[in-house]
């Protein structure tokens, strides 16, 4: 023991009598702690009970990921943080916390998912939605950046050709927009439609990042165009195709229904299917 | 007792909807068990999350029968105690020439425990700081039996379910622990001859 240190407990200690175990018992007793908020929490989203979120950039500004455990569950503007907070309570409802990042992992799938990257595997969590509205999202899913594809087709491919107006109501219901590539979803007169995440401003935006000229677009389907084949091939594709795009312009057959087509001699692309839906279309 | 047999019947009945009431019950006694016996408190973190999602997913695998026959309390002690220990060997192993124990036993008395042990920072009162630094000294077979008996709080019977062992050797064990502790809070730790403590461990 040092003279000049401070006084210890041990050194009073040692000269008192012994603890009794009934006071080192109740010391031990004392010893809970409370645990952290954060633990408690966590568990519950890594179970997929609750929900984290945090801020990512996107072509349309900030927008808000909440995920779990199970994955991605929800997307929307976070512009206001707590309008994302309120539309989260009042759509999905499970306890919310905010992070400060969305996980390395999540947000460079994110941004590869949004730079085109349809290979890569991000997790969503759909749970309380109908079998129809999770086809309908899964089958937006396939429809690659840069290409649009008409409601019906969308109908059409999940096997309820005539569901075009319960196709356009799931896909403004889509918890994870921009993930799920609602955007590529439009009207089949070809004008933009509808969008979830700011109307069909922000639709034309995030098509216009994706490479799609809208303007020509819609310019087009007014004069009537649905199909371009092509003379060199024989194929037809609904316009955004890839394929459709290849053609060379003195190749460029314009059709106004499938059906001209396929009378002049032309087979339907088998990558963007444009029979899918077309009579529909027609 | 009574709560948790409830819980375990809302947990057979819906796991998601009985699952958060499983976590607030719990989360608190689960993480100070880990941390009593890591003495880590963001190791001790980690552990009761993992815990908790281990314990979710094993129900989620259960059916109804098993779920509500569950004894909660030493189940879940159970779970948060084979993490932790396993815990503990890495830690153990990510900073073997700063761990407590050898320090503690060669004579070291932690007088800037703040520094030293995470957990002694949050130690409102020396003599809380004091017990929970001793805890920390005995041997993990001991301190897991006191752990659970006393800073837990479950009978011997619960300990005993909870560690595998017979309710004698959790009687004993539990008594050697007591008897080291007053030792070492009589004296200090610097007083003890190394050779003694192994003798009574």
């Amino acid at each position: 023991m040092s003279d000049t240190g401070p006084i210890r407990r041990h050194d009073i200690a040692a000269t008192e009598a012994p603890p009794r175990d009934d006071e080192i018992i109740a010391g031990l007793a004392a010893l809970g702690s409370p645990a952290p908020h954060d633990v408690a929490l966590g568990a519950l989203v890594r179970v997929g009970l609750a929900d984290a979120w945090a801020e990512l950039p996107s072509p349309l500004g900030a927008i808000g990921i909440a995920w779990n455990g199970r994955g991605i569950s929800w997307l929307d503007r976070a512009d206001d943080a707590a309008r994302f907070q309120d539309r989260f309570a009042e759509h999905v409802g499970r306890p919310l916390r905010r992070t400060e990042q969305v996980p390395e992992r999540m947000a460079m799938a994110v941004a590869a998912r949004l730079a085109g990257n349809r290979r890569i595997r991000i997790p969503l969590d759909l749970r309380g939605h109908t079998p129809f509205e999770v086809a309908v999202w899964l089958k937006a899913l396939e429809i690659p950046r840069g290409e649009v594809r008409p409601y019906g087709w969308i109908a059409a491919e999940i096997g309820h050709p005539k569901a075009v107006r319960a196709v356009g109501t799931a896909l403004s219901h889509n918890p994870v927009p921009l993930v799920v590539p609602c955007h590529r979803v439009v009207r089949s007169d070809g004008t933009i439609g509808q969008y979830s995440l700011g109307g069909p401003e922000a639709k034309r935006t995030v098509l216009e990042t994706e490479g799609l000229d809208t303007v020509a677009l819609e310019a087009q389907a007014r004069s009537g165009l649905r199909y371009l084949g092509s003379a060199t091939t024989g194929v037809v594709c609904l316009p955004t195709c890839h394929h459709a795009r290849r053609i060379g312009a003195p190749h460029r057959r314009p059709f106004r229904s499938l059906a001209s087509a396929v009378q002049a001699g032309y087979r339907p692309c088998r990558s963007c299917r444009p029979d899918s839906g077309s009579a529909i279309a027609a | 007792m009574d709560a948790d047999l409830a819980l375990a019947a809302g947990l057979a009945t819906d796991l998601d909807l009985a699952f958060p009431t499983l976590v607030d019950a719990h989360a608190r006694r689960l993480f100070t068990i880990a941390n009593r016996y890591l003495g880590v408190p963001s190791d001790a973190e980690e552990v009761t999350q993992d815990a908790l999602v281990r314990a979710y997913d094993a129900l989620s695998s259960y059916d109804r029968d098993r779920i509500r026959a569950l004894r909660l309390r030493p189940w879940l002690a159970t779970i948060t105690l084979n993490l932790a220990r396993n815990r503990r060997r890495r830690i153990a192993d990510r900073r073997p020439a700063t761990s407590i124990e050898p320090l503690v036993k060669a004579g070291w008395q932690p007088m800037v425990t703040s520094n030293a042990l995470p957990s002694a920072i949050a130690e409102r009162r020396e003599e809380e700081r004091d017990l929970a630094i001793a805890l920390l000294s005995l041997a993990p077979r001991i301190r897991e039996a006191v752990v659970l008996r006393h800073v837990d709080g479950m009978s011997v019977t619960e300990t005993a379910v909870a560690l595998g062992r017979p309710e004698g050797t959790v009687k004993a064990q539990v008594a050697r622990g007591l008897a080291i502790l007053r030792r070492q809070l009589t004296s200090g730790p610097h007083d003890q001859p190394r050779s003694e403590k192994e003798k009574t461990a």
